[in-house]
Order: C-alpha cells, then sequence, then structure tokens
C-alpha cells in the first residue's frame, strides 16, 4: 500500500479531487429522490404549478453539476492513474537494471517482463477505479441509509436490514466462485498447454502413433474445464436474482410500512417513494462496489508481485568506484583461488580455481555440462560476485571498478543468439554507440558474417525483427558475435557461441579471430573438443574444479577428464595430433 | 454482417444440437423481461393505494404486495434458469468446437505446423473460441432480452399515457448518440494507446528479457533513456483515452438524468391533470430509469456479435485447412519391418519453385548404418521428414520392406522407426509418462531398463520423485542434456527395427555421452539406422556416408573410400574435423 502512495505523492492534487468530485456528484444523485417526493407532495398536491416547473429545471441542474462533477473527476483519476502508472514503470525499469545475475536468476525475466507489463497495468486500472469509485458507492449507500433515516425511523430499520443482507450475499457468492475460476483458469492452462504441445510436438506424437490418445487426453481436459465452468456459471448466474430478490423484498416491506405511515400522517406520500428510489440506487452501488471490489483484489495481488520485484535489493553495485588505472604488464585476467556458489545452492559451483590469462592469448575452457564453465567466464565481467578469491583484470580486482569501465573492455557472445529489433547498424552498436561503419564492417568480416549482409539489399540499414526471427540460427550467432568484436574490446569471450555453425564456418571464424584480432583475449568455451583443441592454452573443467590447464599436447599427456573428452569425439589419430 | 453469412450458417450448426435448450433460453428470457417489466406497475399501484393520512388501502396494499411479491420471486427464478441455461449451451458449445478444433490439429500435415506458430493455434483454439462463444451467445441473450425490454417497456409506456411515452422514447435515442459519437472520437486515441502500449510491451520484452545481455554491453543507460521516452508518450495518449473513454458513462447518464426530468415534470402535469395516478407516475419514472439500459447494452453488443463473428472465422480457417491424405483404403499394416529401404529417383521441394532434393536413390540393407553428412541446409533433415512420411515425395518412391510407403498405414510405418530429433520433445507429464510414451503399457521393470540403457536412471532417480517427477511445461525442471537422455530412454523401450537420429548429443555431458553412444551403439546393433551425424567417431563407424550438398547426394561411400575420392567430402573434412593452424 505503501508503494501507492509513494506513485500518487506526485498526483497529490489529482488524487484527492477525483474522489471528492465523485463524491459530490454522488450527493446529488441522493438529492434527486427527494426533488421528486417535493414534486408529489407539494406539487401535485397542491396543484402547484411553478413548483413543478421549478423543481423540473432544479433536476436538469443538477443533472448539470453531477456531468461537471463527473467529468472533472474522472480527468483527475486519469491523469492520476496514468502518472501513477508511468511513474512505477520507470522506477521498476532502472530497478531492474540495477539487479544482479543473482537476482535475475531468481526471478527470471519471463516473471520481470509481466511485473513491468500486465501487473502494473492491473494496478493502474485498480487505482484508476478506487479513485472513482471506492469512495462512490460507500457513499451512495451510506446516504441512502442515512435519508432513509431523515425520512422515517420506522422505515430505516428496512434499509439497515437490507444493506448488510445484499453485502453478505454478495460476499458469499464472491467467496464461493473465486477459487472456483481461479480453477477454471488453470484448466484453461491446460488446454493451451496441451495444444501448444501437440503443434511443437507434433513429429514426436505422430512418430509414436499417439495421436488418438492425446486426442483422448485433451478430450477429458476440456471436459473437466466444461465442467468447472458450468459449477462456477451456476453459482455466480445467483448473483444477479439473489439480489434483486433482497431488494425488491425491502421494497414490499418499505411499501407496507410506509402505507402505514402515511396512514398515520408520519410521513407522505412523496416520500414513500423516495424510499423506494433510495434502495434502487443502494442495489446499484452495492453491485458496482462488487465489480470494484473484485478489481481491486486483482490490483492487490498484482501490486504484491510488483512489492516482490521492488524489494529484491541488488546483491552486487559498482556504488562508490570510480575509474581504475589498469597495472602495465599484468595479466589480462586473473583468477586466485576463486570459489562461487549460485544463490540457493549447496554446491559451489566453481571451487579454488587459479589461473592467468596474458593479452593475445586464446584460452579454450571444456568441460561436461554443470563442470561450471558458463560460471567461470561470468565471474570475469564481475556478473556475479565470488564466495572467496579474486578475480582480477589488468591487475586491478574486478570489483573496484565501476561496471561500465569494466564491461566496456570485455565483449561477450552468450550461448543464446539474441538480437534486437531495429537495423543491423543498431545492433552493431550496442557495445560502443558511436563504432563507424567500418569498425562495423570489420567486426561483421571476422565474425563471416559478411557473406550473408554482403548480399543484403540494404546492407548495414537491413532491419532485424524482434528476436531476429527474420535471420537462420548461424546468421544470428555470426551477428552476435560481430557485436561483441565491435567497439574496444579487449577480452572476447564466447559462451559456447558457435553451437549453431556448421564445421566449416566455426573453424573458418576461429581462424579470422585468430588472424584479425591480436592483442585481444579470447576465451572460449565450448563442448566440442575440435573448437578449441588449437587454443594457446585450454582449462579443463570438471565438477567446478580446474583439473587441467595446458595445451592440447600436454593435457593428452596429463589430463584424464580431458583425454576422455577427446577420444569421445575425435578420431585417435585427431587426438593425438 | 452480409459477408458473415457463411460464417454464420456453419455456427448454426454447432448451436443445432441445442436447439431445444435454445428454445427454453427464449422462453425464459421472455419471462423475465415481462415479469421484471411488470415490478415497477405493481410498485406503482402500491403508491396508489397510500394516498394520505386515514386514506391507505390497506386490503388492496397487501394484495399488490403478495403478488408483487409473487413475480420478484418469479423473477429471480427465471432469471437464474436461464442465466444457467445459457452457461450450459455456451459452454457445451466452446467443448464441441474445441474438441473438433483439436481432432483437426492431429490431422494436419506437419508441413502445416511448420509454416504456422503455435501461438497462432493456440489462440485459435483457446481464446478465439472463448471469444466466439461469449460473444454469440452471450451477447445474443443480451440482444434478444434487450430488444424485448425495450418493446416491453415501449408497450406498457404506451398503455399508461402516450404523450409522455413519446418523450422517453423520442430523447432516450440522444443517449445512444452521445455515446456513439464519443466513441467514434475515442477510436483514434484509443488506437494510438494500444500502438504506444504494444512499442512499451515489446521493448520491455526485448530489454528486460534479455536484461543479462544488456548488462553485459552496458547497455543499462542508453535502454532506461528508450524507455521513459516511449512511457512518458503512453502517458500523453493515455491520459487522453483512458479521460475521453470514461466521459461516455457520465454523458450518458447526463441524458438520462435529463429525460427523467422530464418525465417528472410532465408527468407531474398529467397527474395534476387528472390523467394519471402517483403511482403511475413512478412506474414512469422507474421506466425512463431502466429504459436507457437495454439501448446501452444493445450498442456494445452489435461489437461484441462482429467480434464473436471475426473470431469463428479465424477459427474456421483453421477447420479448413486440408488435412493429411488419409491412408489408403487398402494401406497394409507394416507388421514387422525387415529394415530394408529403398529410394528410388525421389524429388522434393517444400516450396513448389525451390527445388530441394533432386532425384536421390539409396539403397540400404537390413542392418546398415547410413550417416547422412553436409553443410548446413542441404536437406539432411528433409531426408527424414521424407522417411517418417511427415511429407510426402513429389516425384519416386520410398520402399520399406519392399512395400511403397505410400500404401502402408502411416502410424504403421512410423512405428517401425524410431526417431530421437535434435529438438528434444517431452510432455508436461512425469518422467515415467514420458519414457513410456511410445507403449503406455510399458512395465516398470521396462521403463527402468531402458532409462538405465539410456544412463538416465541415474539422474531420475536423484530427482525430488524420481520416477513420478512432473517435467514443467518448458521442461525448465531438467538440463537439456537430461532431455535428451529421455528421448533416448523413449526410444529404447519401443525396440523399433529402424532408427532415425538428429545426432542429438552435443549438449549431453561429455562424458555420460559416452555411455550413451555405448547403449545406442548397442541399440542400432543389427537395426538399420539413419543418422544426420556432426561427430567423426559416428560418421567413421558408419556402414555408408551419404554426402549431400544443394539437395544432391554427391558422393557415398565408407570414410576412407570417400577420403581417397578427394572430393567433397576430404575438403569438408579437413576444414570441420582436422583444423590446421
Amino acid at each position: 500500500m505503501n508503494r501507492i502512495w509513494l506513485y500518487l505523492k506526485d498526483y497529490k492534487k489529482e488524487a484527492i479531487l477525483a474522489p471528492l468530485f465523485k463524491m459530490l456528484e454522488a450527493s446529488f444523485e441522493l438529492i434527486v429522490p427527494l426533488v421528486v417526493a417535493g414534486i408529489v407532495d407539494r406539487g401535485i398536491a397542491f396543484h402547484d404549478a411553478s413548483y413543478v416547473y421549478k423543481m423540473g429545471l432544479l433536476m436538469a441542474a443538477l443533472a448539470l453539476i453531477g456531468l461537471t462533477c463527473s467529468l472533472t473527476a474522472q480527468y483527475f483519476s486519469a491523469r492520476a492513474a496514468m502518472g501513477f502508472g508511468t511513474g512505477m514503470r520507470n522506477d521498476m525499469f532502472e530497478h531492474i537494471n540495477r539487479l544482479s545475475y543473482r537476482e535475475i536468476d531468481l526471478l527470471g525475466t519471463p516473471t520481470l517482463v509481466n511485473r513491468m507489463t500486465s501487473d502494473i497495468n492491473q494496478v493502474q486500472t485498480g487505482v484508476n477505479l478506487m479513485l472513482r469509485l471506492f469512495l462512490r458507492s460507500p457513499f451512495i449507500v451510506l446516504g441512502a441509509v442515512i435519508m432513509s433515516f431523515t425520512i422515517s425511523l420506522k422505515a430505516a430499520w428496512i434499509f439497515v436490514a437490507a444493506v448488510p443482507l445484499i453485502s453478505l450475499v454478495i460476499y458469499l457468492i464472491m467467496h464461493v466462485t473465486v477459487p472456483v475460476y481461479k480453477a477454471v483458469q488453470t484448466k484453461l492452462d491446460h488446454i493451451s498447454r496441451m495444444t501448444r504441445e501437440n503443434h511443437v510436438g507434433a513429429r514426436v506424437v505422430r512418430a509414436f502413433g499417439r495421436q488418438k490418445r492425446e486426442f483422448e487426453e485433451f478430450t477429458d481436459i476440456n471436459e473437466d474445464y466444461t465442467e468447472t465452468q458450468i459449477r462456477a456459471g451456476r453459482i455466480s448466474a445467483l448473483l444477479n436474482p439473489a439480489t434483486c430478490v433482497i431488494m425488491n423484498f425491502a421494497i414490499i416491506l418499505i411499501l407496507w410500512t410506509g402505507g402505514k405511515q402515511v396512514d398515520t400522517g408520519a410521513i407522505t406520500t412523496g416520500q414513500v417513494v423516495a424510499l423506494v428510489n433510495y434502495m434502487n440506487q443502494i442495489l446499484i452501488a452495492l453491485v458496482a462496489l462488487a465489480n470494484l471490489i473484485v478489481a481491486v483484489t486483482k490490483a492487490a495481488a498484482s501490486l504484491g508481485r510488483i512489492n516482490e520485484v521492488f524489494d529484491t535489493v541488488p546483491s552486487l553495485s559498482d556504488d562508490g568506484n570510480h575509474t581504475q588505472k589498469t597495472i602495465e604488464n599484468a595479466p589480462r585476467v586473473e583468477f586466485k583461488d576463486v570459489s562461487f556458489t549460485y544463490a540457493g545452492s549447496r554446491d559451489s559451483a566453481i571451487s579454488h580455481v587459479s589461473f592467468k590469462a596474458m593479452p593475445g592469448e586464446t584460452i579454450g575452457i571444456i568441460g561436461g555440462t554443470g563442470s561450471g564453465k558458463s560460471s567461470l567466464i561470468n565471474l570475469i565481467p564481475r556478473f556475479y560476485d565470488v564466495d572467496s578469491g579474486q578475480v582480477l583484470v589488468d591487475g586491478v580486482p574486478v570489483e573496484k571498478y565501476p561496471f561500465s569501465q569494466l564491461r566496456d573492455e570485455i565483449g561477450i557472445v552468450p550461448q543464446r543468439a539474441v538480437l534486437f529489433a531495429g537495423t543491423i547498424r543498431a545492433n552493431m552498436r550496442w557495445g560502443d554507440e558511436n563504432a563507424s561503419d567500418e569498425e562495423i564492417l570489420a567486426a561483421l568480416r571476422t565474425a563471416q558474417a559478411m557473406d550473408f549482409v554482403g548480399k543484403l539489399k540494404d546492407g548495414l540499414d537491413h532491419k532485424i525483427s524482434q528476436g531476429g526471427t527474420n535471420l537462420s540460427g548461424g546468421q544470428r550467432q555470426r551477428l552476435t558475435i560481430a557485436r561483441a568484436l565491435t567497439g574496444k574490446t579487449d577480452i572476447l569471450i564466447l559462451d559456447d557461441s558457435a553451437s549453431a555453425l556448421d564445421f566449416a564456418t566455426d573453424a573458418a571464424l576461429r581462424r579470422s579471430i585468430k588472424k584479425d584480432t591480436s592483442g585481444m583475449t579470447v576465451f572460449l568455451v565450448s563442448q566440442r573438443a575440435f573448437s578449441i583443441k588449437n587454443a594457446d592454452r585450454i582449462l579443463v573443467l570438471d565438477d567446478g574444479e580446474l583439473v587441467g590447464n595446458g595445451t592440447h599436447e600436454e593435457l593428452m599427456q596429463t589430463c584424464p577428464v580431458y583425454k576422455e573428452i577427446c577420444l569421445s569425439q575425435l578420431s585417435e589419430q585427431e587426438a593425438a595430433g | 454482417m452480409r459477408n458473415h453469412r457463411n460464417t454464420i450458417k456453419r455456427v448454426l450448426q454447432y448451436i443445432r444440437p441445442y436447439t431445444g435448450r435454445i428454445f427454453c433460453l427464449l422462453f425464459l428470457a421472455a419471462l423475465t423481461v415481462v415479469c421484471t417489466l411488470y415490478t415497477p406497475i405493481l410498485i406503482g399501484k402500491g403508491v396508489d393505494t397510500i394516498v394520505g393520512i386515514g386514506d391507505v388501502d390497506f386490503p388492496a396494499l397487501a394484495g399488490i404486495l403478495i403478488r408483487l411479491g409473487v413475480i420478484v420471486l418469479m423473477t429471480a427464478g427465471a432469471q437464474w434458469l436461464m442465466n444457467l441455461f445459457v452457461n450450459k449451451v455456451t459452454y457445451h458449445i466452446v467443448r464441441d468446437i474445441r474438441k473438433e478444433a483439436f481432432a483437426h490439429l492431429q490431422e494436419v500435415p506437419v508441413s502445416y505446423m511448420d509454416a504456422h506458430q503455435p501461438g497462432d493455434i493456440i489462440s485459435r483454439i483457446v481464446t478465439d473460441v472463448t471469444q466466439f462463444s461469449d460473444g454469440l451467445l452471450m451477447g445474443f441473450t443480451q440482444l434478444f432480452t434487450g430488444v424485448l425490454t425495450i418493446l416491453g417497456t415501449i408497450g406498457f409506456m404506451l398503455s399508461i399515457d402516450i404523450r409522455i411515452s413519446l418523450l422517453v422514447i423520442l430523447l432516450t435515442p440522444l443517449s445512444l448518440f452521445v455515446a456513439g459519437f464519443i466513441a467514434s472520437h475515442t477510436w483514434q486515441m484509443f488506437q494510438a494507446q494500444s500502438e504506444k502500449r504494444a512499442e512499451m510491451t515489446s521493448l520491455v520484452e526485448e530489454l528486460v528479457g534479455n536484461e543479462k545481455i544488456v548488462q553485459a554491453f552496458s547497455y543499462e543507460e542508453r535502454g532506461i533513456k528508450r524507455f521513459k521516452k516511449v512511457n512518458e508518450e503512453l502517458r500523453v495518449c493515455g491520459v487522453k483515452a483512458l479521460f475521453f473513454s470514461a466521459m461516455t458513462n457520465p454523458a450518458t447518464r447526463f441524458v438520462n438524468s435529463l429525460v427523467y426530468a422530464g418525465v417528472a415534470l410532465t408527468g407531474a402535469f398529467a397527474v395534476i391533470g387528472g390523467r394519471m395516478s402517483v403511482g403511475q407516475l413512478t412506474s414512469f419514472l422507474n421506466y425512463a430509469n431502466q429504459y436507457t439500459k437495454p439501448f446501452n447494452e444493445i450498442s456494445g453488443v452489435v461489437t461484441e456479435l462482429e467480434n464473436a463473428l471475426a473470431c469463428a472465422a479465424r477459427l474456421f480457417d483453421f477447420m479448413d485447412s486440408p488435412a493429411e491424405e488419409p491412408d489408403a483404403a487398402d494401406a497394409v499394416e507394416l507388421a514387422d519391418a525387415d529394415g530394408s529401404v529403398k529410394v528410388e529417383h525421389v524429388s522434393f521441394s517444400y516450396r513448389p519453385n525451390v527445388p530441394l532434393l533432386q532425384d536421390i536413390s539409396i539403397d540400404v540393407k537390413p542392418g546398415q548404418r547410413i550417416a547422412i553428412v553436409g553443410p548446413t541446409g542441404c536437406g539432411k533433415t528433409t531426408m527424414i521428414n521424407l522417411l517418417m512420411r511427415f511429407y510426402d515425395v513429389n516425384e519416386g518412391r520410398i520402399l520399406v520392406s519392399g512395400t511403397p510407403v505410400r500404401d502402408m498405414t502411416r502410424d504403421s510405418l512410423r512405428r517401425n522407426f524410431g526417431m530421437v530429433l535434435q529438438e528434444t520433445w517431452l510432455k508436461a507429464a512425469t518422467i515415467r509418462e514420458n519414457i513410456a510414451y511410445g507403449k503406455p503399457d510399458a512395465t516398470e521393470e521396462e521403463i527402468i531398463e531402458a532409462a538405465k540403457k539410456a544412463h538416465a536412471h541415474s539422474f531420475i532417480r536423484r530427482m525430488p520423485d524420481g520416477y513420478d517427477t512432473m517435467i514443467a511445461e518448458d521442461g525448465g525442471n531438467i538440463s537439456q542434456g537430461q532431455k535428451q537422455l529421455l528421448c533416448i530412454a523413449r526410444v529404447m523401450l519401443t525396440c523399433p527395427d529402424m532408427l532415425i537420429l538428429d545426432e542429438a548429443t552435443s549438449s549431453i555431458d561429455t562424458r555420460t555421452e559416452i555411455r550413451v553412444q555405448k547403449a545406442f551403439e548397442e541399440l542400432m546393433q543389427g537395426r538399420t539406422s539413419f543418422i544426420v551425424a556432426h561427430r567423426l567417431s559416428t560418421i567413421q563407424g558408419a556402414d555408408r556416408i551419404l554426402v549431400m550438398k544443394d539437395g544432391n547426394i554427391i558422393e557415398q561411400g565408407r570414410h576412407q573410400e570417400l577420403l581417397d575420392q578427394k572430393g567433397f567430402y576430404a575438403s569438408l573434412y579437413e576444414s570441420q574435423f582436422a583444423v590446421q593452424e
């Protein structure tokens, strides 16, 4: 809740005026039945035409004032709600950009995207509704009850009984149906899931001849979904009739007691009519309130999820770091007895790893899945902080650098080849905002991407669609390599980045990187032995431990793990030579 | 609406089985409307018995109130029943259509899946069906009751006083006009808002979805700048859209209030003039209040109906996509393949004017191991598509066990092949169910045996629920390598006579891989195998290597033979497997 006020603070005026004007409008609405009562009791009873005219004009005037108030309120609440959402989105976006890999791992990027979009929208809608209706509906209900008291104490008890009763019915029905509707949603998710499965996995389904069984399974889920829906519908279909019954019985009671009261002269006929009208207003307000509660509940759930993100504190920061002077002749990258554990994991991903990588060296990193290859390279740009030991780049511990200084020096090609919507040029400039076309083209050439970029009609202006779906996997991968090469990169990290390339391209790529990037330290992570075989040095990881560090020939002699990997992938004579 | 005629006709077919219920529904709707409209009249009559001090006709009032009570209960009952009928019919029709659509999904050729995104199909089978049924049936019911209410109200009002009725009838459409005016003017703002919102969303999807890359390239500040700009633009057009769309409600309410005031005024004079009673005036005011509601609803219903029909059209568009050509009536069951495969002069292309495979012929003896190698896009995976009959050849024929594959049922053909693809696909089900996917009646022992052979048993045992562990929809709870092991176990269990492997071992733990390869070795013993090979060890052990390039088999033979030829394979081998400094 605090967070809501925080973002409404800049819209204090709007947030106060909106409900205020709504209440003003409601008060005018509450006057109308009295005016009608006046027409009946005075205008009609005494045949007072001018009074009737006056009252008619009064009603029109009330309507006009109501309209003005309502529009004003609407305007203020729209401004407040949109401003609220915008402010929250901006802050959350910045907050997410401050989170470190550890928190991103824990929350997951799809979750973050959902929080940013649908959850904030939901809260924004909730705020808008709250500002407009949250005071108005209770105000009408309360106002109508108070009015009934001013008219007749005897009739007022009917209101006092009816309002909680209607509220109770609404509450009970919602209480029963909300969980059922949640179940309905889960079952609908199953239906989506099965549809997706049978689309994506069509080949496997057919290869095993399972179409009929899949259909039967779907039929069951579908049937179950239908039944649940009908069950939920059965109860929620009660809402309207049940509340109407209560209200109409209240009106019956009002007419009967009203009749008695009129008989004794305690109230007038017009006042009976006014009481009936108030009852009608109460029902409408209560139903609106019920809908509001549903929306607010949804918004509250979203707000909870949003808070989760805001409450996540970045585990590492570069606050207070200033630009570091690098130490000359130091190794480009050095690990000193580094151990590292992922959040939520008991076993360390990297334990006691030490090595040096000199400028110009190509370092191959090999090992099975889960052996710690990716973890190791993620420590170089300080995506994670080590548990113990030290990572140095150019002789300076990584935690001393401002992020931008450290990371600008490092070009990373992630496992998954992700490109962004925009031109090829814009994508290439991710690493270096000011890269010239010549620099970009050089990087593309090194990355073996010129063969297809050169063939594009619009060259660097070629538009890439979101996610790069208009390119093949291999093309995307080569572009991500070129992206990492654009800019003043001293360290290039290829995280198993050639997996979508065929062998010939992979080999050509490695050759040209070797040729074009003198002085650059290259880390090549791979599962393919032949990709790293010719590296200056190879680091062999097994279960987070560094079990080998040397050239191919050395490791073949000394490192059983490496030998095993090579023999499984290369022929004897290749492994030997 | 005219262009929807065909769609409507087909929609009616789905409704036909529920004709009886629809009539009940319509009857109940009519009953509800009549009762609802009768209530204000009774209330008015009640008011008329209450004239003044000492002038209240209690016996008459009691009679009216009892009648009112009965009517109120009847309204509620009828309304509830009507809602139940609407629900039942709607949900059943949804069920029927969805079932048929899913059945169709099993019948469309694989080429349809390849050409359409899963999201597209899901939105048709899930979202469109729901929107269609909600829109159509609920919309239809609303339309029906709305029209009845309007007609009924007019009737009741006319029976009381013609002049005031005319006032209401003529003035009320004004609110419709106002609503329409606002809607047409806000449409553009909405359009602008949803475009901006889409822009904002896709930026978030890109940047937040790839937050790690953003940080790796120090793109945070630039990203924030871009986002704030879009977000501010969204705020500006959002305020407009929100405000103007929210105008409809107060504006129509304003018109209603004016009508209400008008009725009160003229009604009062009618009462003074003795043409009407106070009670009738109350009824009138009541009507004036609820008369506009159906108008506002109907204007919404029409767009909803249009939308529903558009959804139905999209759905039918999917249902009308041609199904896979059914198996020939005299298609034989391939009971037990001997393992021989003959490809005779086969040509094939995905798109008519882009030829891919040209005049391919292969003769494979039972038990032979065939490795297919070549650069990306040379047609390797296409061979798998043709062998499994996911696609049919354009020319030539393929024979398995001496029988043309076109003459046998697809299911029996496919059952004789075991397939492991590079893209692992598992069901969101337990590990046990996944391994037994091809043999649902497998015993526990058989399943464990297969898992052991695939070297999956040990990791499965370590999972929290062992063989009962649920695999998440995105397979997030197990690694890519483990997924592949499960796919292998799945094939291990069915023991097919022929194997198709799109060498899928690249991401399995290198050391596990050695064992898996051994297991595969065992499995391949005596079985005909086709392997799209990436690995030298596989290639060297093959009985025959098919070297493909641009849709042709340009060389074939054993590893050493091909090297001696010093052709394309030799150069491919040089460049790929023996990297020179």
